[in-house]
């Protein structure tokens, strides 16, 4: 039994220093005070002076509360018994369930060996043309969701989990707002999902620094989910909270600010979760799907900034709508190959007319003289937005195609579409008149 | 020995602060050893009688009093035959030996021989017994695949030497000794095929350092045309997240004419080195018939990998491209992303508590960055033959912004530079690598007065674009008009290219200059019998549409030959009847020329061309 100590020297934000010894890099300790039990875990050493950074937050924590240091790591309990559970960010049961203790795995472990993933190849539909046409979702992607607050990328994030066919859900939530937190217990609930869920809620009412633990938390069991063979999708929401969290421990611990007070190794930070996402040789899968909601809807935060250096690319959530500009999927190419030969050269092509349309609408808003062209322009415009980027619009991903090309032949000559020949012989609806 | 022993004091992070009393020197290696695991870390300052160390590895279990040990060494690579078609970490461990020892996951603490021990190599001794030799002269060759890898005296070996001893031709492995040395005063120094050398340490001897003029060919038009890249030179390619940066690093390692190929994967994603790593076994290359990995080392710290190595790893990869510039040959490394190791330079540089440079960067950085590129140089070497290492590295500026430290720093030093833009990556202009604002110092393929007559039509296009944004279209006139599409054709069919075409994603020399001297004949014509804007655009989309199918047509085939005629005879419809280009097809045969002898072809259009151009290009400014 390690000893308690009981003399804690400097209360600052939400990080306390003691002075003891033999105590380990990373390690955890509980802090009893008045208000309770905390976790906490190491952060620095300095001789006989150790930092630790506490979940539940220090506010009401005082100098001569106990600290005993646990010997062990951040851990979680593994097994089949997590699915259908809901645990709060330290991985505290939040249901009434009881709190599970057996097979303990450590959270933040090592990174998978390159050697050992596979280039990622299978397609995950979500019947969101947007998605599906333009930026597939891959199995093993890491991708986000960048957006504002207000928009709805919560039911976005439900609503793809459902439609994917994967084996396990796992939910980590970092200052979710309650009422989220209910939709998506009880979206999956009806939907018949939850007991191939796994949920780490942290909501907006906790202690801010409680939910650095969320991602890992997921992660560690996503990846023991995805070493059985299971296909394992991530849902983190909002990861700009995680940041300020970081951030706020950061400007605490006196760390120089690389910027906008975040700190230099954010990218690193963000860079070695997200990672997680892996296409195993031999086992199962991690897909992780994040939410980033932009400060002032500003891209070049450096929350998303960093984000979108990471991940295989992003979902631009504005206005209710999927934005073509903005929007990625680094791992498209890797599965439009394989759908049909037109997805690819229609997917470029349409997307280089919407380019063209918005350029004509600014003209438009100039007050310039439309010609036809442009007349054409903005008729293709408006049947691409109603047709394919409205959020409402729920089609495979054939059904968008040929909704695609007849959406061309509505609007242009074949050979305004800059697509190759012998595509538009093949593709190109009879019957549709360009112009009405 | 126990004299080389310190104890942990503080941990920060990846840095952990050590206690000595023995002889400790700048950037060695020592390791803390935590129970069974010995961390991997280097020596990064020294204060009195305290040593900071930046630790390889996760630091997740140090405490005060652990031990450390110095090693004395500083941090050093393996050179030696078996380092080709490779993947490493950032500290030279062999990644598929890792994943068969110890599984799916990077285990801490562990450590393997960067080169295979069983392997038997042909040796063929180059040198006898009494010869004399220095450090760098080739002692005998084996060949590694289709490289003649020369085992040179290692380069710390100062002095002159008498061959003692040397094997005679036969299998031997990197462990067997192929030969003895001996100094004037007697010392014999047997050696293997393999040595050590300290990665920060530049290898620096040989002839004369040489000017990179010689074009590397990266078969990309927007690069070998406009924007082109030396051996022995050094480019950047700065953009925001997504623009293209690393889709155009991989299309440059399977193209680029280069001997050799390094992959510096430097802090990004592990996935797109999985590709590379997946990939490159299977792709044939067809200038050797062999599988491009055969040609290719991975060095890859990917971001989830530890910080510290990430350093490391760009000067492991430029160690190793040195190595083989040394025996004659053109390596070609590209480092993605050089951004990434300098935020690694800032993590550390914040935890010792340095006062900070501009968004919190050291003050040092630029010194760094400039003594990473200056290792780059096309060399003449002591037997006369030439070798060159060739530096691209891609920079992410945050928040896309190039005024920020990296970009500008980088920008100070290289010869190439390849802006990209979100704007072009946005509108799917792929490679998206902005025209009116990247530069090249280097000379490249396409006459230098041709390719300064295409970047002023750009210009020109661009502005005549921008000031219809004001003025509209109608108040444009024909002749701005026609400039305009004119600038866009050639940025539709020409700068842009399809990486996903199996033709099109590499344009070997000779095609490109062939088309481009047909474009740039087009593109010089006067079209005054065009109409009006909608004749004008109309006629502009059916060249585009017969240039994109020509672009995906096989050089030499002949739907290539009937899509040149078909553009021939569409321009000759608008254009002034008496045009250079019909001239140009006209007076070539195409059939037999094509398909036999392009070099002959395109021999014979350019001195058809030169007559043409030279004529016109003295009032240069009719754009
Ligand atoms: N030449 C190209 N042809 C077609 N698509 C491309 C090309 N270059 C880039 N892309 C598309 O853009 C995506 C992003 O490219 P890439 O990963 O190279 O960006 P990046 O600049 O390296 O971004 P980051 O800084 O985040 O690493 C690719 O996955 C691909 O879909
Ligand atoms: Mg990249």
């Amino acid at each position: 039994m390690k000893p308690v100590y009981s003399k804690i020297g400097e209360i600052s934000g939400n990080v306390i220093t003691v002075s003891a010894s033999n105590v380990r890099y990373g390690e955890l300790a509980v802090v009893s005070s008045d208000h309770g039990k905390s976790l906490a875990e190491v952060i620095r050493i300095d001789g006989g002076k150790v930092y630790l950074q506490v979940f539940q937050g220090s506010s009401g924590v005082s100098t001569s509360d106990e600290v005993r240091f646990l010997g062990h790591y951040m851990n979680i309990s593994f097994s089949d018994d997590l699915l259908g559970r809901i645990f709060d960010g330290t991985g505290t049961p939040r249901d009434q369930s009881p709190k599970l203790m057996e097979h303990l795995i450590e959270t933040g472990g090592p990174s998978a060996n390159p050697i050992n993933r596979i280039i990622p190849s299978r397609m995950i539909h979500t019947r969101i043309p947007m998605i599906d046409m333009f930026n597939s979702l891959v199995e093993s992607q890491k991708i986000s969701i960048f957006t504002t607050p207000g928009e709805p990328y919560n039911e976005l994030l439900a609503r793809v989990a459902l439609q994917a066919s994967v084996d396990v859900i796992v939910l980590g939530g970092m200052g979710l707002r309650y009422d989220d937190y209910l939709f998506f217990k009880h979206t999956f609930e009806s939907k018949g999902a939850l007991s191939r869920s796994v949920m780490f809620v942290h909501t907006a009412a906790d202690p801010v620094v409680e939910s650095i633990a969320v991602p890992d938390i997921s992660l560690a069991v996503a990846e023991k989910f995805a070493l059985d063979g299971k296909k394992v999708l991530v849902l983190l929401t909002d990861m700009t909270n995680f940041c300020d969290a970081l951030k706020e421990i950061a400007i605490t611990m006196e760390q120089v600010p690389s910027n906008r007070g975040y700190p230099g190794d954010l990218y690193s930070q963000l860079a070695s979760r997200y990672e997680k996402a892996v296409d195993f040789e031999e086992a199962g899968s991690i897909t992780i799907l994040s939410v980033t909601t932009m400060p002032g809807n500003d891209v070049t935060h450096p929350v998303p900034d960093n984000t979108g250096y990471i991940t295989e690319g992003q979902y631009y959530l504005d206005n209710g709508r999927i934005e073509p500009f903005g929007s990625l999927s680094r791992l498209k190419q890797l599965v439009n190959k394989d759908t049909r030969e037109d997805h690819r050269p229609l997917m470029d092509g349409m997307i280089r007319l919407y380019a063209d349309y918005q350029e004509t609408l600014e003209k438009k808003a100039m007050g310039f003289k439309m010609t036809d062209w442009d007349n054409s322009l903005l008729k293709y415009g408006q049947l691409f937005e109603d047709g394919l980027m409205d959020l409402s619009v729920d089609i495979s991903l054939e059904e968008a195609l040929d909704r695609g090309w007849e959406i061309l032949a509505r609007c242009f000559d074949p050979e305004a579409t800059g697509l190759k020949s012998d595509l538009i012989q093949k593709f190109w609806p009879e019957g549709v008149a360009a112009d009405e | 020995m126990k004299g080389n022993i310190g104890f942990v004091k503080a941990v920060n992070g990846n840095m952990v602060s050590v206690e000595f009393d023995c002889r400790v020197k700048q950037n060695e290696v020592a390791y803390v050893i935590v129970g069974e695991l010995r961390l991997k870390s280097e020596v990064v300052r020294i204060t009195n009688d305290h040593a900071d160390l930046q630790v390889f590895d996760s630091t997740r279990g140090i405490m005060t009093g652990d031990e450390v040990e110095f090693t004395g060494e500083l941090l050093s690579v393996e050179l030696g035959p078996g380092l080709l078609g490779n993947v490493y970490d950032g500290l030279q461990n062999p990644l598929y030996e890792m994943s068969e020892s110890y599984g799916y996951f990077l285990e801490k603490g562990v450590t393997l021989p960067a080169l295979p021990k069983d392997v038997k190599w042909e040796f063929l001794p180059t040198v006898k017994e009494g010869e004399r030799v220095e450090k760098g002269d080739c002692l005998g060759t084996v060949m590694e695949g289709l490289i003649k890898h020369r085992i040179m005296v290692p380069f710390k070996l100062s002095e002159s030497y008498e061959v003692a001893n040397i094997v005679v031709q036969g299998e031997y492995t990197i462990s067997d000794i192929i030969a003895t040395l001996r100094d004037d005063r007697g010392r014999e120094f047997p050696l293997t095929m393999s040595f050590n050398w300290p990665v920060k340490r530049a290898i620096n001897f040989y002839e004369e350092r040489l000017a990179p003029e010689e074009p590397l060919i990266t078969r990309i038009r927007i690069i070998d045309t406009l924007f082109p890249v030396s051996k022995g030179g050094t480019y950047c390619i700065p953009g925001p997240f997504g623009s293209g940066k690393t889709v155009l690093q991989q299309i440059t390692s399977r193209n680029a004419m280069a001997d050799i190929v390094i992959i510096a994967a430097c802090g990004e994603r592990a996935g797109e080195v999985v590709e590379t790593i997946r990939e490159f076994p299977e792709i044939i290359d067809p200038r050797t018939g062999n599988p491009l990995m055969e040609r290719t080392i991975i060095i890859c710290n990917t971001s989830s990998m530890p910080v510290a190595a990430r350093e490391a790893s760009v000067y492991t990869a430029v160690t190793l491209a040195e190595y083989y510039r040394q025996m004659g040959l053109d390596v070609l490394l590209l480092a993605d992303s050089t951004s990434r190791w300098a935020q690694a330079m800032r993590e550390r540089s914040g935890r010792l508590e340095e006062i900070p440079g501009e968004e919190a960067f050291p003050a040092y950085l630029e010194t760094l960055i400039s003594g990473f590129y200056e290792r780059a140089g096309m060399v003449r070497l002591k037997d006369g033959s030439t070798g060159s290492v060739t530096i691209g590295g891609t920079i992410s500026p945050a928040g896309g912004n190039f005024e920020e430290p990296v970009t500008q720093a980088t920008l100070k030093v290289v010869g190439t530079f390849h802006a990209l833009s979100r704007d072009r990556s946005d509108a799917r202009r792929y490679p998206a690598i902005e025209p009116l604002e990247s530069w090249s110092t280097y000379k490249g393929i396409i006459d230098a007065k041709h390719r300064e007559w295409i970047n002023k039509l750009l210009t020109k296009s661009y502005e005549i674009e921008q000031m219809m944004k004001v003025i509209g279209e109608e108040g444009t006139s024909l002749n701005d008009y026609i400039t305009f599409l004119k600038g866009d054709l050639f940025d539709s069919v020409y700068l842009q290219q399809n990486a996903f075409d199996e033709v099109d994603a590499a344009t070997p020399e000779d095609r490109q200059k062939f088309v481009f001297e047909m474009l740039f004949h087009i593109l010089h014509g006067n079209f005054s019998l065009l109409k009006d804007k909608e004749e004008a655009r109309h006629f502009a989309h059916h060249l585009r549409q017969c240039f994109l199918d020509l672009n995906s047509a096989q050089w030499g085939s002949e739907q290539f030959e009937r899509i040149t005629k078909n553009i021939q005879e569409s321009v000759e419809k608008y254009m002034d009847k008496d045009s250079g280009l019909s001239r140009l097809l006209l007076r070539s045969s195409f059939v037999d020329t094509i398909i036999d002898s392009s070099a002959r072809r395109l021999k014979k259009a350019k001195t058809i061309l030169k007559e043409d151009i030279e004529a016109e290009t003295d009032d240069e400014t009719g754009i």
